[in-house]
């Protein structure tokens, strides 16, 4: 068994032309709580997709548990995608299933399991997340965070060995937020899992990563643990973590001569 | 300068042109794909039947209303037409069989996938494409649960069953609406009216001919409505462009299998 259980190593990615990442270096030591932080658009959630083997890179390589993702068979994808769970950032529940049923949906799927322990698990993971009364809603019923947390116990249902969070706090309410954050470190501490967690929300990810990657112009920009981060005098780092509106990350999208613009307009 | 605009213009008008031919080939090599792996990923839909009935139940009972009701009004439309042409020749006693050729041969087939493209297409188009735009296919994906195994195949099924049985549903109504008007309403004899269709429908080149059609056609608008939901860009403008695509095309492609199926049976 790897220490590690996902390697990112000199892995770069792009599409269209446009080169998202760029040599980059990660590790993922088992049972640590790893935070990819950075700007919109840095290709945070492609990382996740990477190394779900959603997506190939054209270099370097990233492996899961010892196995190079992109050189696996669809059904060698399959089998390491077992292992893994992923919280979307909107939950992506089947909005056809209940909650009960969309918790169950993994085990139904993969397991064989009788109905009476398909019923007690689910209930467990419910309660686990704190919506064991929740069970018989549909997803239209429920709020952003719960729908999050239903989302969070469908992706604990088979007990993966990693769990991926893609933004678990946008858009939440500060008592969803707390809800969450305590929910992704203590499932992480009580099931032994790896979380690799992708977001941009610096307080509530501090709180709770041991340690953070940087990325920035397609590379890890800056690494650490949360607290090594927060007294960081790099340029980036600290305007992220201050939330500074101007910086080695420009206010302004890039553009040609404002002068120019006002005065050579033509209707 | 107008030379050069005009230059322009042309290289950028044969750049769409050719953009739009390569989009064209390219999205019927990828709809060819899709059909290919939702046929080799079908053994799921079988062995879990009960995902295929469900889905037999959002595309066919729940358009059984629309095909009911078009059935009923087609037959009426076809008896008052037929009859007020068959009646010039001394031909009235016909009606019944031109009202039973007209729908098992044509109007069943074509019609119920018309209005199938429209119910039931439509609804296919637009759930996938949502499911797509709210990353649930790709939540399926990452539960190692292959989306065309467990969304597609069952739907592209169901609408494969659905669509004989509409059919047949639609020609059983529609000569029973062409009856009403015929005989009770026109006068035309009961025994004439059924006795001539049951002498003059055959088996084979008929109904055999006709359940043939709506099986291709159930294939044809179905594997449409799912790869234009699957291959839909995940935003609102981009699903509703799809769902309109599916309407478009599964239309003419059924009128258009329709003229090879007919010239193919009529030659054989």
């Amino acid at each position: 068994m790897t220490q590690n259980i996902v390697e990112i190593d000199n892995l770069s990615f792009g599409y269209n032309g446009r080169i998202l990442h760029q040599g980059i270096n990660m590790v993922f030591p088992r049972g640590r709580v790893i935070a990819i932080m950075g700007g919109s658009g840095c290709g945070k959630t492609t990382l996740l997709r990477l190394i779900g083997g959603q997506v190939k890179p054209s270099k370097g390589e990233v492996r899961v548990d010892g196995l190079v993702v992109h050189k696996q068979s669809r059904e060698g994808i399959y089998q390491l995608r077992r292992k893994m769970g992923m919280l979307f950032q909107h939950g992506a529940l089947f909005t056809d299933l209940s909650v009960y049923e969309n918790v169950a949906f993994p085990m139904r799927e993969h397991t064989q399991l009788p109905e009476s322990m398909i019923h007690d698990l689910v209930l467990m993971k419910l309660n686990a997340v704190g919506l064991r009364g929740a069970h018989q809603l549909m997803p239209t019923e429920l709020s952003g965070g719960m729908s999050r947390r239903v989302a969070l116990a469908r992706a604990i249902a088979l007990d993966p060995d990693i769990v991926m969070y893609d933004e678990p706090f946008a858009g939440l309410d500060p008592i969803s937020m707390g809800v969450i954050c305590d929910l992704i470190r203590t499932l992480n501490d009580a099931l032994g899992t790896t979380s690799i967690i992708v977001s941009h929300d610096v307080k509530e990810t501090f709180l709770i990563a041991d340690y953070v990657y940087f990325v920035a112009n397609g590379t890890v920009a800056a690494e650490g643990t949360p607290e090594d981060l927060s007294k960081s005098s790099m340029p980036f780092v600290y305007q992220f973590v201050h939330g500074e509106k101007d910086g080695p990350v420009p206010f302004h999208y890039a553009a040609g001569d404002y002068r120019q613009d006002l005065l050579g307009f033509e209707a | 300068m107008i030379r050069s605009n005009l230059l322009v213009s042309l290289v950028r008008t044969l750049r769409n042109i050719g953009h739009h031919f390569s989009d064209r080939i390219w999205r019927l090599g990828a709809g060819a794909r899709l059909f290919w792996l939702t046929l080799i990923s079908s053994g799921e839909s079988f062995r879990r039947f009960h995902l295929t009935i469900r889905e037999v139940y959002f595309t066919g009972v729940l358009s059984l209303i629309i095909i009911i009701v078009s059935a009923f009004f087609v037959g009426m439309v076809l008896a008052l037409q037929g009859y007020n042409t068959l009646q010039k020749y001394g031909s009235s006693e016909a009606t019944g069989v031109l009202v039973a050729l007209s729908l098992v041969r044509e109007l069943g087939p074509v019609v119920t996938a018309l209005l199938f493209a429209g119910r039931a297409g439509t609804a296919i188009t637009a759930e996938i494409g949502l499911m797509k735009a709210t990353e649930q296919l790709s939540a399926m994906e990452m539960m190692a649960v292959s989306p065309i195994a467990r969304v597609i195949a069952p739907r592209f099924w169901a609408g494969v069953i659905a669509m004989p049985i509409l059919a047949a549903l639609f020609s059983m109504i529609g000569i029973l609406g062409g009856y009403l008007v015929a005989v009770p309403l026109i006068g035309v004899d009961s025994g004439a009216f059924w006795s001539q269709m049951q002498a003059n429908v055959d088996w084979h080149d008929d109904i055999v001919n006709g359940v043939i059609k709506s099986v291709v056609f159930g294939v044809a608008c179905t594997m449409i409505a799912l790869f234009e939901g699957y291959d839909a860009p995940p935003t609102a403008e981009g699903v509703s462009r799809a769902t309109t695509r599916t309407v478009v095309t599964s239309s003419l492609v059924v009128l258009g299998l329709d003229f090879v199926l007919t010239s193919f049976m009529i030659t054989l």
